[in-house]
């Protein structure tokens, strides 16, 4: 399912094994419990970051587990069901007190995707690996903090059409030309590399974390307000 | 006027008349509107609909020939306004069409057509002999609220900017740059053809159109919020 190691500052969550680390409600829960473990230990300079182990990041909600229930409206009641509890995952994660980074090594599709770019940086393969939003193509509807999330943090429209609209599957270097990643690297170990390197960077900036997680919720107002994340004025008298 | 030919799955909207400059008002608003209510009662999996227009223009804005014309001010008034009216309804129109849309932009394109070619999903255009104008700002007339929120939707960044502060006469490469358009081809009839295979290409997708029109709503929340026509979940996914 997925694991939660501590190296120094650095917290270091895993989806594990080779599957597609598909979202339903049971590994939906196991990273809530995760990230709640990570924000109780949060200091100054602690970092996370997100990895996943095989060919896939993820690639979203278990279609599989939604269709089990036997007809289409309670496959659909599924779905939503899923939506519903991966909302919280998101909303951790956006006021999560430290800097976030996703190491993406593997396909990132629908949710996986959304996973993804819910932290602050988006490191990738560049020969392998693509991000997608195939919502279009299987003939889904978006619910709002996910268009929200995606408004806020792609700010280019043509990106956004694309992904959205076109269902365009999206590689590394298309993906870092076009602002969607922080940076694409070939190979899984560099990307790796890549992201432990960055959050050691940012963790010696020794950041006090709720101001952190405060000025992050203000980058996003309307994804905040969707997830009704609060925002707390902070006054520091010494400068 | 216009006219609606039907080529297998695509929808070919056709500003007719190669001495005009396609100004829109109320015959020519209509004509439009009802035009698209037809591409959407036919409208079927898999349709697309291209505008392509002929001519040096592809359509230069109202016809203020038609407003000025008015007996009083007052009626000037109105008459502008009517046309304000129908463009809101022209955008909520193409907005909610459940298909992909293209617009081939053959020649210029200014204030009111600016509009009419962002409508669409995909917008090319020619190299040379075309130029975007929002001459509002040099005309001193002001850009009400739902046209500012296709702006703000449709086109991010200092692009959006430099097309409505700085009264410039884009042209295609430029266009190109600012992400503004998809595509430049040279001369009239390749920025045609080309509108078509790329209607071809995204109705071979297959998508299904009442899924399409709310993920297109799902990213253009704002505008489609000031429009009256949020966004809906569909309870059954075809999964």
């Amino acid at each position: 399912m997925c694991t939660l190691e501590k190296r120094g500052n650095l917290f270091i969550l895993t989806l594990t094994g080779e599957d597609q680390h598909r979202f339903n409600p049971d590994l939906i829960s196991s990273l809530l419990d995760l990230l709640s473990q990570v924000k109780a230990q949060a200091t100054s300079g602690s970092v996370l970051i997100t990895l996943a182990q095989g060919k896939f990041f993820s690639y979203g909600f278990d279609l599989d587990w939604a269709q089990a229930a036997g007809s289409e409206r309670g496959a659909a009641k599924r779905l939503q069901d899923m939506a519903d509890l991966f909302k919280p995952v998101i909303a951790t994660l956006l006021s999560l007190p430290m800097p976030t980074i996703a190491a993406i090594t593997g396909h990132a599709v629908a949710a996986g995707f959304t996973l993804a770019l819910s932290h602050d940086y988006l490191i990738m393969r560049k020969d392998r690996g693509i991000l997608w939003m195939p919502e279009v193509d299987i003939a889904v509807t978006l619910p709002d903090y996910i268009n929200a999330l995606f408004k806020e943090k792609i700010g280019d429209s043509s990106v956004r059409r694309d992904l959205f609209l076109r269902g365009l599957k999206m590689k590394g270097d298309e993906a870092e030309k076009r602002g969607v990643v922080k940076a694409a690297y070939d190979g899984e170990a560099e990307v790796r590399e890549a992201s432990v390197c960055l959050a050691e960077n940012l963790g010696k900036r020794k950041w006090h974390s709720e101001v952190y997680a405060e000025i992050r919720k203000g980058l996003y107002p309307q994804l905040s307000a969707i997830l009704g994340l609060s925002h707390k004025v902070y006054a520091i008298a010494r400068l | 006027m216009c006219s609606l030919e039907k080529r297998g799955n695509l929808f070919i909207l056709i500003l007719t008349g190669q001495n005009g400059e396609h100004r829109l008002n109320p015959n020519l608003f209509s004509s439009i509107i009802s035009a698209l209510s037809r591409a959407k009662a036919e409208s079927t999996r898999g349709s697309a609909l291209v505008t392509v227009s002929h001519g040096k223009f592809f359509c230069n804005g109202f016809d203020l020939d038609w407003v000025n014309a008015a007996g009083s001010d007052e009626e000037t008034q109105q008459r502008f306004n009517l046309l304000l009216d129908y463009l809101k309804q022209l955008v909520l129109a193409f907005i909610s069409l459940p298909m992909p849309t293209i617009a081939a932009v053959n020649g210029h394109a200014a204030a009111g057509g600016v509009v009419l070619a962002l409508c669409h999903d995909y917008v090319l255009m020619r190299r040379h002999r075309s130029v975007l104008y929002m001459i509002d700002l040099d005309l001193g007339i002001k850009i009400p609220e739902p046209f500012m929120a296709l702006f703000r939707a449709k086109i991010s960044g200092s692009a959006r900017r430099d097309l409505l502060l700085r009264g410039l006469k884009i042209k295609g490469e430029e266009a190109l740059k600012m992400g503004i358009v998809e595509a430049v081809y040279d001369g009239e009839e390749e920025v045609t053809n080309s509108g078509i295979e790329m209607a071809d290409d995204l109705a071979k997708r297959n998508w299904h159109g009442e899924f399409y029109v709310e993920i297109r709503k799902g990213l253009y929340s704002e505008l489609c919020d000031i429009l009256g026509i949020a966004s809906k979940a569909i309870a059954t996914p075809k999964l």
